[in-house]
């Protein structure tokens, strides 16, 4: 299964890395997004640097439903899903290569927006261990709920808006810890971020077991 | 009576458009008389909710609490609906039948009702006695937004024009992730105690006025009763939606066999007749 898994994850990170939409496009609408948040916010440098965490997520989140949207459109154009199918990879594999994917492109898209919330928040991270851990863990949780929607959503006709209003309200518990870890590892509240990492990993580990379990009736009729 | 025989009955008097029974019928008046009843007990029977403390203070919920008459059994029902959306799920991945599927859809829109419900009357209420519309930092009021906005999502599903079997298996996966949902909303309390303005259970602690107590177990009863009404009625539209759908793809098929033969039969007669010419049609006498 994991060799399977791997190559699932392989699959999509290589169509990634020779098309290059994530850098191109994805990535430029996430600092995009930063840039609208500072106006909306005004010049106040404080308020930014106290906000950072929640924009920072919101950000990510708006990007993730592009990435997500995007893989499983790649998908279905080229009829992937069938030939998975027809080459008998293990449902529970593909569901997990596909979310790893997903998580490693989110991971990466966290870093570069991370410095770009430095950079333009003037944030200051004062615990690298919570920062690292929740946003691998939070990563984790949004590719594992995303990859089930997107598989869920696929071939319906009416993906652009059924997505977000199906992954957002269920992501919300990832924002909220997410954020509070974020608060904590900034040093600009005095959230539990620990605590709340706690939550990021519940949300990731019922996910992943909903997703492995379901994601063979979802493909099948995708 | 069973469902048959009752859509039976109805399609025997075209003229009647109602989607009751008798038997539903005295479960709505139930429900009415229930309410009206229980009107006047919340606001002319039990007392404001007012205790002293121990320095003269007068502290308490006041008039507000005649909200939690509504609030309460909103909750619990909104509970019970997406409980029931769940358990039908369950029976729809096992026996694949409609019957399931409708129930599943009626129960979450029913849930949704009742999930909104409590969202606005907890509103409400929080105004005068948290001093606040809206609490961020309670997990349960948050994840009760959240597992209504998970089923409004659900009811998105099931309004997209696919393929019903697949629409219900979707939506099936959609509802049993919502269950996890229901499980976080229930224990949030015991888990993030120290971060929550709900209070803890007065019922099981016993907190309670006598009054307050009989009508609170009044307003469920009432509560229960009108869910039972609105969920049969759901439940025999969602039959009747299919019956219909059903007829009209039967219909839509019909009339596509009736063009093939029409078809077939003019190329026979285009093949009696190689010279392409047109046959004067010969004249009968009346």
């Amino acid at each position: 299964m994991l060799r399977e898994m791997r190559l699932v994850a392989l699959k999509d990170l290589r169509i990634e890395t020779r098309v290059r939409v994530g850098i191109t496009q994805i990535l430029p609408f996430a600092l995009a997004v930063l840039v609208l948040f500072a106006f909306a916010l005004d010049t106040d440098q404080q308020a930014l640097r106290t906000y950072a965490p929640g924009l920072f997520w919101v950000t990510v989140l708006l990007a993730a439903l592009l990435a997500i949207g995007r893989s499983f459109a790649v998908d279905l154009a080229d009829g992937i899903t069938d030939r998975l199918l027809l080459s008998g990879i293990e449902p529970q594999a593909a569901f997990f290569g596909k979310a790893a994917a997903i998580a490693i492109q989110l991971v990466v898209l966290e870093v570069l927006l991370g410095f770009g919330v430095v950079l333009l928040f003037d944030v200051t991270v004062y615990r690298y261990g919570l920062l690292v851990s929740a946003g691998l863990v939070a990563a984790l949780g949004l590719a594992a709920a995303g990859t089930l929607y997107g598989a869920l959503v696929a071939g319906l006709g009416v993906r652009e808006s059924l997505l977000p209003l199906l992954v957002l309200p269920v992501t919300a518990p990832v924002l909220i810890g997410a954020t509070r870890a974020f608060q904590d590892a900034f040093g600009v509240a005095g959230a539990q971020g620990w605590a709340w990492l706690g939550l990021l990993v519940g949300f990731a580990a019922i996910y992943g077991v909903f997703g492995a379990l379901s994601y063979g009736i979802l493909l099948e009729e995708a | 009576m069973s469902l048959t025989t009752v859509l039976s009955r109805q399609n025997a008097t075209q003229d009647t458009q109602s989607i009751s029974s008798s038997a539903t019928k005295a479960l709505g008046w139930a429900a009415l008389v229930g309410f009206a009843i229980l009107v006047v007990l919340a606001f002319a029977w039990v007392p404001a909710d007012t205790r002293i403390t121990d320095q003269g203070d007068v502290v308490g919920q006041f008039d507000a609490v005649r909200l939690m008459f509504v609030h309460v059994p909103s909750a619990i029902l909104a509970y019970t609906g997406f409980g029931i959306t769940f358990l039908a799920s369950l029976g729809y991945l096992r026996w694949r039948t409609d019957w399931w599927d409708i129930m599943a859809a009626s129960a979450a829109e029913i849930g949704v009702i009742f999930g909104v419900l409590t969202l606005v009357t907890g509103s409400i209420w929080g105004r005068p006695t948290w001093q606040t519309w809206w609490e961020w930092g309670d997990v349960r009021l948050v994840t009760t937004l959240v597992m209504v906005l998970v089923f409004i999502g659900y009811l998105a599903v099931r309004r997209i024009p696919a393929n019903a079997a697949v629409k219900a298996r979707r939506s099936v996966v959609i509802a049993l992730v919502g269950a996890a949902n229901i499980v976080i909303v229930n224990r949030s309390v015991d888990w993030w105690e120290n971060r929550t303005l709900h209070q803890q259970s007065t019922l099981l602690a016993r907190k309670i006025r006598d009054e307050t107590l009989f009508t609170l177990t009044f307003a469920f009863v009432v509560g229960a009763t009108l869910f039972g009404w609105l969920l049969l009625h759901r439940f025999r539209v969602g039959y009747l939606e299919r019956q219909i759908t059903e007829q009209e793809v039967q219909k839509a098929i019909a009339e596509r066999q009736a063009e093939s033969a029409a078809h077939d039969t003019g190329s026979l007669t285009q093949a009696s007749n190689p010279t392409g010419q047109i046959q004067p049609q010969s004249k009968t006498s009346p």
